[in-house]
């Protein structure tokens, strides 16, 4: 079972933890935007092998943050709260 | 084999305690330390179970976890089925029963079998039992197949506890080199942990014999494990690490032996030493799984453990130095030993009680149901009554395995060793290919050396140090006889040869197709000599084909271990309401709904609950019903910036929403794929109530807290889910204002200053309460929400009041019965996941808003506005027939063929209208009003008419009446 560092808690178990999505993904606003963007925005993902940027939620306090982590190895090199205030 | 217990000796048996247990029916006696195959052995008990496939008899091979074949069944309260006899301590009144033998090992029904063993090769099911169907076979197979039996009458004894557990280096394995390393570890101020699956510490010291410090080992392993003791440290015996998983995680399971299930410990070291030791290989001969062949190491330590003296006539065959050391003891003991090694030269001195054959290797075994001699591959037979085998040793790496630790192969080991080291993993010991007691104690002080330096002096090997000169002997092509490679899955050479020449050369495809290494033991003893074979038969290096992945369970683990505490109503538990007990003396009949436990009706068990159903809709409609909504989700949205955050999670426009009052909208998901509706109530400019469906709080309150978090800010916006703090009582009919009337609620209720969608507040003795006017039944109704634990009271006085107006109390499914009846929806009962909100008939956001809002831009694709979309529709059928039945589909025909055009998402009997009622979701459906369609379920075909959804009261007069 992987760690993951809580930028709030500190290292948690995997399970405490829901995936959000890959980090960066913007939302394109409006009912204009040309219809590529948006199913980007929807359906495409990076699915990168190696260092990956991804959204993660730790269900036991509610925060949502950002963490770095090696999709092949498991290391996890960082965790970020949103607007980078805290760091694990 | 004629194996005895010898008059004195004996490390581990207790022999003023003996005990007595049974055997396939047969008494056996034995001391207190012994383990069920070292007591059957010394009761000279020759074959103990049969094999898988061929049904052949089998004897003890090894002393240990690798066990292939002594497998028994445990009966009793603590039964548990394919238990290795090797390391299930033999207890007083314990039932043991042999596995895959009918009535018993000794005399198997399905022993001729194995005459046919040249019809039935490895995979023979796969080509055999096609024709005409599998099928047909299958139960006859099924029946056959699998070792031991479980006891259908096994009562659980309890749950098993699961422990949490931390520390700086955790030592698996308590043999030389575990014990050593964790000495040094302490020395440096680190705090151990130290398990071992043996019942006591000192691994192949407990029977190898040694001298450390110029003492013998066992003073050494005592004074360790004092020392160890007294510094805090935890020792964990009869202890199985059997995982190593992500980060380190290392799983074990811990066995009590007192009545008690098995512990599982999940441990996070900062850092591992694996001490894991290794096994002993077998040799190819024919013949080479008759009863009385059996691991030479096996017998060394059955012979100092438990003074079983394996053999008389014991013919010790090899091809590596460990093996002289046992022949000199079995001589020592008494045994007439002859030793046949299969080098020339390079080997130790042999002890000259042996007689020492060199340069041959056994050609076959002899005997039919316990080995009687062997054949050398010069042809000479010598007589024997038991054969004791090492082709060298085995590495423990599951673990380093596990751990996504590469492997690198030994030539001059004969064996894979770890390769580059895994971050926070370091192997000792035999495991990490050393031989002698100084290597293993140096290998051990490298392992532990990165962490710290130590106070603890290294021990020292001062007895005579073992040897590890082997050449390799694997399995090779084109042997004569039968060679078994893997006992357990009954796997020879010829299966290996089988399965090269059909091309499943890869070890993956070798293992699944041959089943080698597939059975309860995992391979512990074959897998090497199988993937060796196969490089001979391809021309490969043994390193090019390769090992299959070491994955968890090394041993194998109870379920009830891992599932611990949740089993029952902890497996997953429900909600309840916090008038759950009232409920129940009011005769409900409690159902689980989406994660509640709520009242379906109050008509008590064991009554016809339809009728029960039928009659609270019916009189809820005539006159005023009571309902617990406590379920429905109320969380609050706060702060600066609730409005424009609402407006954004919400289809429709909710900023102007004036304060005190509410309004029912839709929640989409990105995709445009309504997520939940519901009413939003304001409560002041900056404070709104989110009402969301009682199954998805937890997932609209998540994805409010993703908006906010993501697009929002933490300032902008606050959210709270008050679900469970406070409790909803619904009234509900026409009476129900003239019924509330008579409780002093502290508030006006007149239309006037209450009307339809307001929301009012209150107090009910000395609580705030909400009233808000809302209606899912139709009928005028208030919900009142009240601080959950001062709920009772007010539910007692609304029921007490409600007599005086015949009110009734209504369940969960009244209430979808009066809800289908005016055409609202349930989220996910009537829609799914394609369902837009112009498919329920909310066109106009879609239409009129400007401002953004989550899923609209999904609105607007050409999938969404398709013209034969499924939009949301009554169904009504003609007067006298039955509901219809749920799931069925509207169908229309093309020539012979049939294609679905919708389905039916509700439907019930309408005891108010006399008659069904039902939605769907329909293709074109909000044009098709009025229009006949046929509806199929399970072949049957019946019509019905596309109508409105809203099937009573239509003008919605009954909301303000």
């Amino acid at each position: 079972m992987q760690l993951f560092p809580c930028p709030f808690c500190g290292p948690r178990d995997e399970t405490e933890f829901h995936y959000g999505g890959d980090a960066g993904n913007a939302r394109p606003d409006g009912a204009e935007v040309p219809i590529e963007r948006w199913a980007g925005y929807l359906y495409l993902r990076g699915n990168p092998k190696g260092t990956a940027r991804e959204i993660w939620v730790h269900t036991s306090c509610g925060e949502f943050f950002v963490m770095e982590r090696d999709t092949v190895t498991h290391k996890v090199l960082s965790s970020t709260a949103f607007g980078g205030e805290h760091a694990a | 084999m004629t194996a005895s217990r010898l008059a004195t000796g004996g490390s581990a048996i207790d022999r003023s305690r003996p005990i007595r247990f049974s055997f396939d029916g047969a008494s056996v006696g034995g001391f207190a330390g012994d383990t069920i195959a070292s007591a059957l052995l010394a009761n000279d008990v020759a074959i103990v179970g049969r094999s898988f496939k061929y049904h052949r008899p089998r004897g003890i091979w090894g002393a240990g976890v690798e066990e292939p074949n002594a497998l028994v069944d445990i009966g009793g309260p603590q039964a548990t089925p394919n238990t290795r006899a090797t390391t299930e301590p033999a207890r007083d009144g314990l039932v043991a029963k042999s596995v895959n033998a009918t009535p018993n090992a000794q005399a198997d029904r399905n022993a001729f079998l194995d005459r046919f063993s040249r019809f039935i090769p490895a995979a023979f099911y796969y080509k055999t039992f096609m024709w005409p169907d599998w099928h047909m076979f299958e139960p006859r197979i099924r029946a056959m197949a699998g070792l031991g039996k479980v006891d259908t009458h096994w009562t659980s004894p309890g749950t098993a506890d699961q422990i949490n557990h931390y520390c700086d280096v955790l030592v698996v394995g308590a043999g030389p080199a575990g014990l050593a390393a964790a000495r040094l570890a302490a020395g440096a101020g680190l705090c151990v942990t130290l398990v071992d699956d043996q019942h006591k510490p000192g691994g192949s010291l407990g029977h190898r014999a040694c001298e450390i410090g110029g003492k013998p080992a066992s003073m050494w392993i005592e004074e360790t494990v004092a020392e160890l003791t007294a510094g805090g440290h935890l020792i964990l015996p009869a202890t199985t690490a059997f995982g190593i998983y992500d980060h380190n995680l290392v799983g074990l399971n811990q066995r009590h032996f007192d009545g008690r299930r098995d512990t599982l410990w999940r441990v996070r070291p900062r850092h591992i030493v694996l001490a894991t030791g290794a096994i002993e290989r077998p040799l190819p001969f024919a013949n080479n799984d008759l009863p009385g062949i059996l691991s030479a190491d096996a017998a060394l330590a059955y012979l100092r453990r438990h003074a079983v003296l394996v053999g008389r006539r014991v013919v010790v065959a090899t091809n590596n130095d460990s093996a002289y050391g046992v022949a000199a003891a079995l001589a020592e003991a008494g045994a007439d030993a002859t030793l046949v090694d299969i080098r020339r030269d390079g080997m130790p001195n042999a002890t000259a009680k042996a007689r020492l054959v060199k340069g041959r290797a056994l050609a076959a075994a002899k005997g039919r149901l316990r080995v009687e001699g062997v054949t050398l591959d010069d042809g000479t037979r010598l007589d024997a009554d038991c054969v004791l085998v090492s082709g060298g040793w085995t590495p423990t790496i599951h673990l380093f395995g596990q751990a996504k630790g590469k492997l690198a192969w030994s030539e001059a080991r004969a064996a894979f060793l770890p390769g580059d080291p895994v971050d926070g993993i370091s192997v000792a010991g035999a495991a990490a290919g050393s031989v002698s007691l100084s290597e293993v104690f140096a290998s051990s002080e490298k392992a532990v050396a990165s962490h710290g330096k130590t106070k603890a002096a290294l021990p020292l090997s001062t007895g005579p140090e073992a040897t590890g000169g082997i050449v390799a002997a694997w399995p090779v092509p084109g042997s004569k006889g039968r060679i078994w490679i893997d006992y357990q899955n009954d796997v020879t050479v010829k299966d290996v040869e089988l399965a090269a020449r059909e091309n499943f050369v890869s070890v993956e495809h070798l293992k699944r197709y041959t089943t080698l290494g597939m059975a309860t033991d995992q391979g512990k003893t074959s897998n090497l000599p199988g993937l060796a074979l196969m490089a001979g038969i391809t021309g490969r290096a043994v390193p090019e084909v390769g090992t299959t992945t070491y994955r968890p369970p090394f041993t194998p683990v109870p379920l009830a271990s891992f599932a611990g505490a949740r089993a029952g109503e902890l497996m997953a538990p429900v909600r309840r309401l916090p008038l759950e007990s009232v409920h129940r003396e009011s005769g409900a009949v409690f159902q689980e709904y989406g994660g509640w436990l709520r009242p379906a009706h109050y008509g008590g068990r064991g009554v016809d609950a339809d009728r029960a159903i039928q009659d609270e809709a019916l009189r809820a409609r005539r006159s005023v019903a009571l309902f617990d909504g406590s379920t429905l989700g109320k969380i609050e949205v706060i702060g600066p910036k609730a409005a424009e955050f609402v407006d954004f999670l919400y289809y429709n426009t909710m900023s102007t929403l004036k304060p005190g009052r509410c309004r029912y909208g839709f929640m989409l998901s990105e995709n445009g794929v309504v997520f939940d509706d519901g009413v939003l109530v304001r409560l002041d400019e900056h404070r709104f109530v989110v009402s969301c469906s009682s199954s998805h709080v937890a997932a609209v309150h998540a994805r409010l807290e993703e908006w906010r978090q993501d697009r929002f800010g933490r300032d902008a916006v606050y959210i709270h889910n008050a679900t469970s703090e406070m409790a909803t009582l619904t009234v509900s009919g026409p009476n129900a204002h003239k019924l509330l009337e008579t409780v002093d609620l502290g508030l006006s209720l007149d239309d006037a200053d209450l009307p339809h969608m307001a929301i009012g507040h209150g107090f009910y003795g000395g609580d705030a309460v909400r009233i808000a006017r809302v209606s899912f039944t139709g009928d005028r109704s208030y919900e009142i929400s009240i601080r959950a634990d001062r709920a009772e009271p007010l539910w007692a006085h609304l029921r007490q009041v409600g007599q005086a107006f015949d009110a009734v109390v209504i369940g969960l499914e009244a209430l979808m019965i009066l809800r289908a009846e005016k055409g609202f929806i349930v989220i996910g009962k009537d829609t799914d996941g394609t369902t837009l909100p112009h498919d329920l008939g909310s066109e106009g956001p879609r239409v009129k808003r400007q401002t953004e809002y989550v899923g609209r831009r999904s609105l607007f694709t050409e999938e969404a506005s398709r013209g034969d979309r499924l939009q949301l529709v009554g169904l009504t059928v003609p007067s006298g027939e039955a509901p219809l039945p749920t799931g069925a589909h509207g169908i229309k025909r093309e020539g012979d063929r049939l294609h679905s055009q919708g389905f039916v998402t509700s439907s019930y009997h309408s005891p108010t209208l006399g008659r069904p009622i039902a939605l769907g979701l329909i293709e074109r459906g909000a044009a098709r009003h009025g229009e006949t369609i046929e509806i199929q379920h399970l072949g049957k075909v019946r019509t019905a008419m596309i109508t409105a959804p809203c099937a009573f009261d239509p003008a919605g007069e009954r909301l303000h009446a």
